[in-house]
């Protein structure tokens, strides 16, 4: 025992120098997250904000005008007045404008009789963006309409007919911004960065040039090679993990109901899971190239779009669901949200660490048994 | 000038070879552009299929029970339960069971019935924000008919305004229209730019980088022979999901080929700039991977791709400039989306040869002078 700890310790230690000789290694190990943490932070978000909007106004009338006054108080359009609606078309094809929006000329006079249009068209390059744009801007017309048939005392003369009105209640991102899932997600990025990219990369090398086999002929066993290799890197992720922490609490304010102590242990479980899927991926292909290529496609990518960071997996169809309830990351990025956003929940967090140990524990064998086999056909001729 | 052809064309060949002998690396260029394709094609969607909602019903009556059989008609919402008091609203959203609960309070129908607003409140699991945004947008719509439908039932006049709404180049809305053109250009980018970063990087890790030195190509000429192949791979893999989008999502292709090709072929070259510089300072494989990978994330992730430039903060917006992935996506999503010509994406064009013109002799300077 005391010769494994020993053996294992100055491993550790030579591993560790290799590490931080290769400025590489440091840039994906602290550079990228950091820069990561800012885009995410920063950079990327989905809320709509000040979206350009032209307004045509073939209307010249005071009601036209203040019909369409609930457009420059919603926060999330900015309405520019344009004179023609072939204007407005060169600006939309331009892409200077997201929307238009168009007031006809008989705008006041069928306002009077109750069968007013107001025509709303919208930029449909990014979905999800125009879908957005038109619920603020119908919502600020009819609004505004309303308000104006109230004041008029239009409504009094009439009976009063009653309508439903809908109040949300966002749970858990009462803000609702981005942001809030947003980070949560990027720690998952970062820890399958580290963990199955940088490990695969790093032993593929290894195997590559042959250097493996020449440790495995000291006197050294293959765990404690094994092990010695996984523990820096593991040390790399649990510091991109730290920026994370930090940086979601003191840069962006993102709220942590849940326990911290969960968070690193679901974390740990993870970076085991990644750091063994690297080990594997490294083991099998033998390859710098080959492994980063498995790496990015296997791990990084599925973990951006299929994990449900960006895309809910309620909405995709069975098939793609299915693949995406595979990937270890889904339950991370799940077990984090919940944890950052909802709190405990108890039976949620338990079945996901559930999970991911059985991952951690599946991978590491299935690792050990590769790398294992791998030597026997390295020795046969 | 025949001799330099022919030096450039052996050395193209070569490099081909070389990528091209092994099987496995056969396999990981090609199959996973198809791939990916599909799959992200089908995942890339910010449209609601599926939303498992509870029912608290206070007022038990039949304007409640019809404005829940709307929901449920949807063919979007479904309801896996049923709740009987306030308290049981945390349990459903916590455990993730439901995504939405919606509360009708017991006054519900006589508020209606009195000509006042009536309230309906919706609870939302907002841990993924976006959905439970587009979850408020649904449920508005469903109400909004079932308001409408109600007054002219009691023969209320309509509402005021009527807003008409149309939307330009996708005519649904479908988030697959614009993300499928854009992995046009997103996919083939990762590739090129790994491959390109460590083509350079390989030979030196193996010493034959000075051979190639040592041979009559000068410099410049090393930098076409290795630019070359890659490019040429990076716009099969473009092809392949143009193909994927043209043929199996059907979606429909407005702009011209030649136009979507020209704009290909610049931003693949500003690709291959980047990768063969980065491969021109690194000592190594594995460095020029990395590098490689810590420049693929920001460019990626910043260049409207999955979240739309116009949202960054200016500082980060400006940065995007030097981003080729950036107008490369704009500009295959105008051609493809809204069939625009060469002279409108011209603007994208410029910066695209802007980074190959800075980038290409940069690489070839580096050859020789990270050397000595």
């Amino acid at each position: 025992m005391r010769g494994f700890s020993r053996r294992l310790l100055s491993l550790t230690r030579k591993e560790f120098r290799q590490l931080l000789r290769d400025r590489s290694n440091l840039a994906i190990g602290i550079v990228l997250p950091i820069v990561l943490i800012l885009i995410f932070g920063y950079g990327m978000s989905l809320d709509v904000k000040n979206a350009p909007v032209a307004l045509v106004l073939e209307d010249a009338s005071p009601t036209a005008a203040e019909a369409m006054s609930g457009l420059r108080g919603s926060p999330a359009l900015a309405p520019v007045a344009v004179r023609s609606m072939h204007e407005a078309e060169q600006l939309m094809r331009a892409r200077a404008v997201d929307a238009i929006v168009r007031v006809p000329p008989d705008f006041s006079r069928t306002l009077a009789v109750g069968q007013a249009r107001v025509q709303v068209i919208v930029h449909g390059a990014d979905a999800g963006r125009a879908r957005i744009i038109l619920a603020y801007a119908g919502g600020a017309i009819a609004q505004a309409a309303l308000r104006q048939a109230d004041r008029q005392g239009a409504a009094a003369a009439r009976e009063p007919v009653g309508a439903v009105t809908v109040e949300p209640r966002l749970w858990f991102n009462a803000a609702n911004t981005s942001t809030w899932y947003l980070v949560p997600g990027l720690i998952v990025l970062i820890m399958t960065l580290v963990g199955a990219f940088l490990t695969a990369l790093v032993m593929a090398r290894e195997w590559e040039r042959g250097t493996l086999e020449a440790l495995f002929v000291t006197p050294v066993r293959p765990v404690e090679i094994l092990l010695a290799k996984v523990i820096p890197y593991f040390a790399v992720g649990i510091l991109g993990l730290a920026l994370c922490l930090l940086a979601a609490r003191f840069l962006f304010a993102v709220p942590m109901l849940g326990s911290l102590w969960l968070v690193l242990l679901a974390s740990m479980l993870y970076l085991v899971v990644a750091v063994s899927l690297g080990l594997v991926i490294s083991s099998v292909t033998r390859n710098q190239f080959l492994a980063s290529q498995v790496a990015l496609i296997a791990t990084f990518l599925p973990s951006l779009m299929l994990s449900g960071f960006l895309f809910d997996l309620r909405n995709v169809p069975t098939a793609v669901r299915l693949i995406g309830q595979a990937l270890p990351a889904t339950y991370f990025m799940e077990l984090l949200r919940t944890l950052f956003l909802a709190g405990n929940v108890w039976p949620l967090v338990l079945r996901d660490c559930a999970i991911l140990a059985a991952y951690a524990a599946g991978l590491l064998a299935l690792a050990r048994a590769v790398t294992r086999k791998r030597l026997d056909t390295g020795r046969a001729p | 000038m025949i001799a330099l052809l022919r030096r450039i064309a052996s050395l193209c060949r070569k490099e081909l070879l070389a990528i091209l002998k092994d099987p496995a690396s056969r396999v990981v260029l090609f199959a996973p552009a198809i791939v990916q394709s599909f799959v992200f094609g089908y995942a890339a969607t910010y449209d609601l299929a599926d939303v498992p909602y509870a029912l608290l019903d206070q007022s038990r009556s039949v304007a409640s029970a019809e404005l829940a059989a709307r929901l449920d008609g949807t063919g979007v919402f479904r309801r896996v339960a049923t709740l009987r008091t306030p308290g049981e609203i945390a349990a459903a959203i916590d455990t993730q069971r439901a995504l939405m609960v919606l509360h009708v309070g017991p006054r519900f129908e006589a508020l209606l019935a009195a000509g006042e607003p009536a309230p309906v409140q919706i609870v939302l699991d907002a841990r993924n924000a976006n959905t439970a945004g587009s979850a408020v947008g649904y449920v508005n719509a469903v109400v909004e008919r079932f308001n409408a439908e109600r007054r002219a039932r009691i023969g209320a006049p309509p509402p005021p305004v009527t807003v008409e709404t149309r939307a330009w180049f996708n005519p649904n809305l479908e988030t697959r229209w614009n993300l499928v053109p854009g992995m046009i250009a997103a996919l083939s980018m990762l590739q090129t730019l790994l491959l390109t970063a460590l083509s350079v990087a390989r030979e030196r890790e193996q010493g034959t980088f000075d051979q190639l030195l040592v041979t009559p190509m000068s410099p410049m000429e090393i930098m076409v022979g290795k630019a070359l192949p890659p490019m040429a791979i990076g716009l099969v893999q473009s092809t392949l999901v143009l193909a994927m989008a043209l043929f199996w999502f059907r979606i429909p292709m407005a702009g011209s080929l030649l136009t979507l090709y020209t704009g290909l072929a610049f931003f693949t070259l500003a690709s291959v700039g980047l990768g063969l510089s980065i491969s021109a300072v690194s000592a190594h494989m594995q460095q020029a991977m990395l590098y490689a990978f810590v420049l693929i994330m920001p460019l990626m992730l910043l260049s409207g791709l999955t979240t739309p430039v116009r949202n960054m903060p200016q500082a980060l917006q400006i940065a995007t400039l030097a981003n080729p992935l950036r107008f490369a996506i704009d500009l295959v999503q105008r051609v493809y989306l809204e069939g625009v010509g060469l002279a409108t994406v011209a603007p994208n064009l410029i910066p695209l040869a802007a980074i190959a013109a800075v980038t290409l002799p940069l690489a070839a300077w580096l050859f020789r002078h990270r050397l000595a």
